[in-house]
């Protein structure tokens, strides 16, 4: 069977994919994510993330200035949204392609050190990006104040169809405002078309390739293989993805700000591919999901909801249990995010795909104590 | 020429919180090969301990203000004040500098805690594991700092005495136009101090000869029967109180405030790398050269030339000397070259 060129196996991943991610309003209601804002900022971040295991999990290369090109993303889609039109596919192609064109001129200078110089070239370049756009470049990123879509701005296009705006223009695709569900459907779709091409990426030869630059790039040299050609569009491609889940940010809420391409936006997605898993298709995505779940869950309760939650207690061990909670949640939500980070690191270094395996092998050894070996799960 | 010199008056002293910062970070990458993202964290740390040592020095007592006499007034007297009188003003004054006192073994205790509990498992462990460990740590240790403190930069003033600005023209003839605070002239001088007392350390004791020894062929040295292991362990505390002491001298430049260690930690990284990673000479030029070239760069004639070059400066030169010099300045050979 050959659907879009995939193996049965994958045929099936990617229809449970699609199908878990289209009824994402359905399931997450119980758990309180069931709205349209949370849930476009899993499929963002989800995109973000699975373009960062694209380096990061296939050739081993470890960027801290991805950032950067979120923020590009970002800012070209904003400014497609003031000079050409309000439709989203102009938005979303030039941010992506923008974005491509900046990760080819940083992959190209980067890609020449590895290890730890790869990680600080990079650093280095998005926080480059990020302190021009507060001082230089504010005619174009409109510095502090965040770029944002007003109701005169020119838009060629739009006027040449004489569409009106209202006070407020939002993105909109074929006369639908991309806010609320239609924008998460919208992200959606992104996804799964990012998730489709990775899947692809991940069983091509061209991956095959990426993986073995991670395994040993010298063996790589020797047996006469360029690698860099190979490590510079695994970048690209990164990067590209990074641009088109920023253009996203700008289509679901049109504001583009600096601050999205600070080095610690770029240690998020990092976060958010570890924990998920590194190198594994659906682990950053779950990652990123649950890091964004708990960061909107955890920094909405304060003590007045934790005193509720632990009414049963008796007063005194109910203050005893508050009290320990509350630095983690509310605005401590960071210090639960950085406990994570190095729980995770710590004890899971393959992420919790990698855990979820673990646990799955140890019951099927269990269950088939007297077979021979278990078969290894791809 | 006043200018000029001006500006590398106004390097050197950030210079000097680069070089004490990127001194320890080569330290730790050099002896124990883990580079610690949470280095910026405890150069926040040791600031902090000067704005602890604060509120302890001016832990209060409510008393009555005789001076006001239509109602029942109350001031605010340190306890300093209320036993030793005019010596507990002086001592109060003087916090800053004081605060080394106890930054000293408090940055110690930390550092070893932080080597024995966390860093030694990550020993054999990929740069990209140490990176994100170091990272979540350096995370942890902020918020807990920011919960007891709060976000907001606290101001801790330097001594009364040394609150002004030196008149440097005059003692090398350049006009009265060159005048500099005293406390950055200090925390030069300071910073100058520290390194030489790290060197000296290094070079002169029979510790720091087994440490460089070490650096150089740790396996070597293990089979002469030396602990080395033990040995970096206190190298890693030392870092830790380098660290610290650069902080707790910083807090009268520059309010701490929690995120502060974070901003210096990227700076400081582009500064080892472009020193060259684990040369401790290195990483000392280098963080001069950048907070030198980064106070000219914040010059106006030459920002009138290349806009906002005062921003980037110091990434762009580090993206320059790493494509042209792959082992930084000073590299030696070997050293995390892959």
């Amino acid at each position: 069977m050959k659907l879009f060129k995939l193996s049965a196996k994958d045929a099936i991943m990617m229809a449970v994919f699609i199908a878990v991610v289209l009824t994402m309003p359905i399931w997450l209601k119980p758990i309180g994510a069931g709205y349209p804002d949370l849930l476009q900022k899993f499929a963002i971040f989800g995109l973000f993330a699975i373009g960062f295991n694209i380096l990061f999990g296939l050739t081993g290369y470890l960027s801290f200035g991805h950032a950067a090109f979120l923020g590009v993303g970002s800012y070209t889609a904003v400014w497609s949204f003031k000079l050409v039109s309000m439709s989203v596919i102009p938005a979303v192609i030039f941010g992506t392609v923008l974005a491509g064109l900046f990760a080819v001129v940083i992959g190209y200078v980067s890609l020449r050190r590895t290890g730890i110089y790869f990680s600080i070239l990079t650093l280095a370049f998005a926080q480059m990006c990020y302190k021009m756009a507060y001082s230089v470049l504010t005619p174009i990123t409109n510095g502090e104040t965040g770029l944002r879509v007003l109701r005169d701005d020119p838009r060629v296009v739009d006027a040449m169809f004489g569409v009106e705006q209202n006070a407020v223009p939002v993105g909109e695709l074929f006369g639908i405002n991309m806010q609320g569900y239609p924008g998460f459907y919208f992200c959606a779709a992104m996804l799964i078309l990012g998730f489709f091409i990775a899947l692809r990426i991940f069983r091509s030869p061209f991956g095959m390739m990426l993986t073995a630059i991670k395994t040993n790039q010298t063996r790589m040299r020797y047996t006469g293989f360029n690698t860099r050609p190979y490590l510079l569009v695994a970048f690209v491609i990164s990067g590209m993805y990074a641009g088109m889940a920023g253009s996203l940010m700008a289509v679901t809420d049109p504001l583009a700000g600096a601050e999205r391409m600070q080095w610690t936006a770029s240690g998020e997605v990092v976060l958010m591919t570890i924990l998920g898993g590194v190198g594994t298709l659906v682990g950053p995505i779950l990652g990123a999901g649950i890091i964004k779940y708990f960061e909107n869950i955890f920094s909405a309760i304060n003590e007045s909801t934790l005193h509720q939650a632990f009414d049963f207690l008796p007063d005194s061990i109910d203050n005893v249990v508050v009290a320990i909670i509350s630095p983690f949640v509310g605005d401590g939500w960071h210090l639960t995010l950085g406990t994570l980070f190095v729980v995770i690191v710590i004890f899971l270094p393959g992420g919790l795909v990698d855990g979820i395996s673990r646990i799955r092998k140890r019951f099927s050894r269990k269950s088939h104590a007297s077979s021979t070996t278990g078969a290894s799960e791809g | 020429m006043d200018a000029i010199f001006l500006q590398v008056l106004n390097g050197l002293d950030k210079g000097g919180a680069y070089a004490l910062i990127a001194l320890g970070l080569t330290l730790v990458f050099g002896t124990l090969g883990v580079v610690n993202f949470a280095h910026g964290a405890l150069f926040m740390l040791g600031a902090f301990c000067a704005v602890t040592f604060q509120f302890m020095m001016t832990a209060s007592k409510q008393i009555k203000d005789e001076s006001i006499t239509f109602f029942d007034a109350y001031k605010e007297v340190p306890y300093l004040e209320i036993w030793f009188g005019h010596v507990g003003t002086v001592l109060i004054d003087w916090v800053v500098p004081l605060s080394i006192i106890m930054a000293i073994p408090v940055m110690l205790l930390i550092g070893l805690a932080m080597e024995r509990g966390l860093i030694r498992y990550f020993y054999k462990r990929s740069h990209a594991e140490q990176i994100l460990v170091t990272f979540g740590l350096a995370i942890v240790l902020q918020e807990i700092i920011k919960s007891f403190f709060g976000a907001n930069p606290i101001p801790t003033p330097a001594p009364e005495i040394v609150a002004g600005s030196a008149n440097i023209g005059a003692l090398f003839g350049l006009g009265d136009s060159v005048v500099y605070p005293y406390w950055r002239l200090i925390y030069l001088a300071f910073s100058g101090l520290v390194i030489f007392a790290v060197f000296a350390f290094l070079q002169f004791t029979t510790f720091g000869m087994v440490v460089r020894a070490g650096m150089a062929d740790r396996e070597m040295v293990g089979l002469l029967g030396i602990n080395v292991e033990r040995r970096f362990t206190i190298v890693f505390g030392i870092a830790a109180v380098v660290a610290g002491l650069a902080g707790v001298m910083y807090t009268p430049i520059l309010p701490p405030d929690y995120n502060m260690g974070m901003e210096f930690l990227v700076l400081s990284f582009v500064v080892v790398v472009v020193g060259g990673m684990g040369s401790l000479g290195g990483a000392v030029s280098a963080g001069f050269l950048l907070g030198i070239l980064q106070s000219f760069a914040s010059m106006n004639e030459v920002k009138a030339i290349i806009p906002g070059i005062d921003q980037i400066i110091i990434y762009l030169v580090a993206v320059i000397i790493l494509l042209t010099r792959p082992r930084g300045l000073m590299g030696r050979k070997g050293v995390m070259e892959d």
